[in-house]
């Protein structure tokens, strides 16, 4: 086996904080290495170091034996190095084929070489089966189409290695298991691939070797076929996993109802007639394939949006005014899909975000509307403690934060309200093992507390573990709900489908 | 060739925060210096005459004090607007609006002692540049249309609006034909606050404001809303900060603090309402509050900077005979430098090859 790229005690240092600290090591030639460890573990920066982005403190890289310039993009590139971002790179006004062969030219020359380009991109899609069409603009493709392009750019520069980061992020099953099938071909003709994962299965099942990084640190290096699913795991984690438990608890009171909920605009995905009853320790589970209503679901339940038709009915509460405050004060927490553009202000400090729901508290303000900074302080101090949110000081801004750590403070920070409802949307999307117990043991335990709980997700092992019941969306439809205990993957998968719906 | 890129710093040293502005304003006098020597002057001779003009003498410096007045505020209006992304352009329109009030209310409608008519103009202007800004925050909040048109265009319909008043209805028959409005009565006048100069209480009252929205901003509330409004409303909105309620109470005290700058001029400085009360005042607010970077107490030092350099253009001009405009370019250059330098303070520059690893 010939060796590709070594690389020797790279150190790179933000500040006084460590994101690599002196990792080493190699990558042969038909490899595919992956590169595991929770969020802020370092792999990104290292990746970044790789291909030109940052400039390490220390440390060296070799490349088929040439030291890599560091600090610039064109010399990686150049000698064959290609990256493939987790979020996209593409000019969606422009088409796949130019956007493949864009940003290769001189800015002075007039025209493109489409010619020769539409050729070698035709003869790489079927070489490696990238199915693609060289003139569709890049707006109108899917999120794997994009990928392929990712993928299809760096191959039109002839890359020896090819970085994936992240790249299952945003991909169903099926879509997962054909990028598979493309990296195998990519070995098979000779190229090495690089794959940033937190995903154990899929690294399980395509990687030759596996490389654990922790805080910064590499902490240990295995051959995939020696490799056991839960040790990995707690190699990653630096400590043994607490797997949640579900307890079932009865059911008491109802705390909501829809009835014949429609939505009808233009903003987002339909909903018709969807009906739903959600009691106080209950944890109601909503499976369906992306697009199909969930998030209008989830903003019409959190105030966001109001029904065209049909209405809501709150116990107790007799009339409601939609919006997010007066839902919020009826007792009802959003965790929004996207943790980063809705969930936090990135630019804020940790503390700020902290109290954000909680303006209306006279602990943290006087009635002037004064902020009591020392009272904020504190309420943001003990909430990161109870909820295990990580961080240098509140006074840190939180864009810093990693993913785990952001949706603890999140939900930390609706649970410091004892919510009677949570719409929690994709709680645990792009989250690593570590986080994603500690999110679902704190939705576990306000169930407890009696919180009922509406889950949105697409990861149907989780609905699985963590619902009472489960309904299915499809089309804007909800279907009744039916026990978990009595349901599997297959059935549930097949609804997803259509499959009992009109 | 040399070839560098940036690398986003993970935290701005302070002295490079706090120094970054005045290597900004040095960078654009040595270029606009570059201008005037193309005009056939000594540059270091006409900054000479410009500083002595903007600060040689007591009337001088109470002159640029007086220029910095409605400056300071308009700089205010954009400040405020800004930090919650609302792209309030209309700050001279604003002005006019908040100048049209001093003369219906001041010139006799009212009559109250001085030490309430005062702030009854204040407020009367306040309001009417938050009224003109409400219909157009009310757009943008209900049909999403972009503020930066509308405020901006509404400018030009309030200046002929003016106009139209000025050279009818509003006409002071007193004024010899002028197109001018009546004179705010006496009791509603700024008074002088250093004798024998233009210098009255509207500066005062103009820093009074550049820390009340200082205290607004940093310490309240409502400041704290403000702030997460404009740095993501999405995740605001999520955490129950009322976005409509946010951005109408931006709008109204940024309309409002543009609106006193018509205030001042009318019953300080002029004493009446007249078609040329504000050379570009609103616009040269943005520019006062982007040199700030939005800090309400940096509005202050920026709006006396501007002044400055407007008033002692004047003199530079006069003395070494280069053209006034130069203040303009001054102005700019400025801005674009401090735009710059803002890249610098949150950028490092890597050159290739310098740090070598081996």
């Amino acid at each position: 086996m010939t060796t590709l790229l070594k690389v020797e005690k790279i150190t790179k240092k933000f500040g006084d904080f460590y994101a690599n600290d002196q990792i080493s090591f190699e990558v042969n030639k038909s490899e595919v290495l992956a590169i595991l460890g929770e969020n802020g573990a370092g792999k990104t920066t290292l990746m970044n170091i790789l291909f030109g982005h940052y400039t390490p403190d220390a440390g060296t890289v070799n490349f088929e034996g040439h030291a890599i310039e560091f600090g610039n993009t064109n010399n990686a590139i150049k000698l064959g190095i290609g990256m493939v971002h987790q979020h996209f790179t593409l000019a969606e006004n422009l088409t796949v084929l130019e956007n493949i062969i864009i940003g290769r030219q001189s800015i002075f020359s007039l025209s493109l070489p489409k010619r020769q380009a539409r050729v070698k991109i035709l003869e790489l899609s079927k070489k490696f089966g990238l199915p693609i069409d060289p003139d569709e603009l890049v707006a109108n493709l899917s999120v794997s189409e994009k990928q392929r392009i990712e993928i299809l750019k760096t191959l039109f520069l002839d890359c020896k290695l090819l970085i994936l980061d992240e790249p299952t992020a945003a991909l169903t099953p099926q879509e997962t298991d054909a990028l598979f099938s493309t990296i195998r071909n990519m070995i098979e003709t000779g190229l090495s691939v690089i794959l940033i994962s937190h995903k154990l299965n899929e690294i399980l099942a395509v990687s030759d070797r596996i490389i654990v990084l922790r805080n910064g640190s590499s902490v240990g290096e295995i051959d995939t076929h020696a490799a056991d699913r839960e040790k990995i795991a707690e190699m990653i984690v630096g400590k043994k996993i607490d797997y949640p438990q579900k307890k079932k608890i009865p059911r008491k009171s109802k705390v909501f109802s829809l009835v014949d909920v429609s939505y009808n605009k233009t903003d987002a995905p339909k909903l018709s007639k969807v009906n739903l009853d959600l009691y106080s320790g209950q944890i109601l589970g909503i499976a369906g394939v992306a697009g199909n209503g969930q998030t209008t679901l989830a903003k019409i339940l959190s105030g966001h949006f109001k029904p065209t038709q049909g209405k809501i009915v709150f116990n107790k509460a007799k009339r409601v005014h939609t919006s997010p405050k007066s839902f919020m004060d009826l007792g009802v927490a959003y965790i929004p899909e996207d943790r980063n553009s809705d969930g936090i202000v990135g630019d804020m400090e940790i503390w700020e975000n902290a109290i954000m729901t909680e303006m209306d508290d006279s602990y943290l303000r006087n009635s002037l509307g004064i902020i009591n900074k020392k009272a904020s302080f504190g309420r943001s101090e003990n909430l990161c403690e109870t909820y295990d949110v990580r961080m240098q000081s509140i006074r840190q801004r939180s864009r810093l934060l990693s993913g785990g750590n952001v949706q603890k403070l999140l939900l930390g920070r609706w649970l410091m309200r004892k919510p009677k409802i949570i719409i929690a949307c994709q709680p645990t999307r792009g989250l690593d093992e570590g986080a994603i117990a500690s999110i679902q043991n704190l939705l576990l335990k306000a169930q407890q507390n009696g919180s009922a709980i509406i889950l949105i997700s697409e990861d149907l092992d989780e609905l699985l573990t963590m619902s009472d019941d489960i309904s299915v969306m499809y089309k804007g439809m909800l279907s009744d709900p039916i026990e978990t205990s009595s349901t599997d993957k297959l059935s549930i998968g097949l609804r997803m489908a259509g499959d009992g719906f009109l | 060739m040399i070839k560098f890129r940036l690398e986003e710093r993970a935290k701005s040293p302070y002295w490079l925060i706090i120094l970054s502005p005045f290597i900004a304003i040095l960078v654009a006098i040595i270029l606009a210096g570059i201008l005037i020597v193309l005009a056939g002057a000594n540059p270091f001779e006409s900054y000479y005459q410009l500083i002595i003009g903007a600060f040689g003498s007591k009337n001088s410096f109470a002159e640029t004090l007086a220029r910095a007045t409605p400056i300071i505020l308009t700089g205010l209006a954009a400040s405020i607007a800004f930090r919650a992304k609302f792209w309030n352009i209309g700050a001279e329109g604003q002005l006019y609006f908040g100048a049209l009030a001093t003369t219906l209310f001041g010139t006799g409608l009212v009559v109250l002692p001085s030490i309430l008519m005062i702030p009854f103009l204040f407020i009367m202007g306040a309001l009417a540049g938050g009224l003109l800004l409400l219909p157009l925050v009310l757009l943008k909040l209900y049909y999403k249309v972009d503020e930066v048109v509308t405020t901006l265009l509404l400018n030009f319909v309030v200046v002929l609006l003016v106009s139209y008043l000025l050279e009818g209805p509003w006409k002071d028959p007193m004024s010899l034909g002028w197109p001018q409005g009546k004179s705010v009565i006496d009791d509603g006048a700024l008074p002088q606050i250093l004798s024998k100069t233009r210098l009255h209480l509207g500066f005062i009252i103009s820093i009074f404001f550049a820390f009340s929205v200082w205290f607004i901003l940093s310490k309240t509330v409502i400041g704290y809303r403000i702030k997460s409004v404009g740095l993501n409303a999405a995740a605001a909105s999520h955490a129950g900060v009322p976005i409509f309620k946010t951005v109408l109470i931006v709008a109204l005290l940024s309309g409002g603090m543009a609106g006193m700058a018509g205030v001042t001029e009318t019953a300080g400085l002029k004493g009446y309402l007249t078609l040329d009360l504000s050379p570009g005042f609103g616009y040269a607010g943005i520019a006062v509050a982007m040199l700030a970077n939005l800090n309400p107490i940096g509005v202050i030092f920026s709006g006396v900077f501007l002044a400055s350099i407007y008033v002692g253009a004047d003199a530079m001009s006069r003395a070494m005979n280069v053209p006034t405009y130069l203040a303009d370019v001054i102005v700019a250059l400025t801005v674009l430098c401090i735009l710059l330098s803002l890249v610098f303070v949150h950028y490092k520059i890597l050159f290739f090859g310098v740090k070598k690893n081996d």
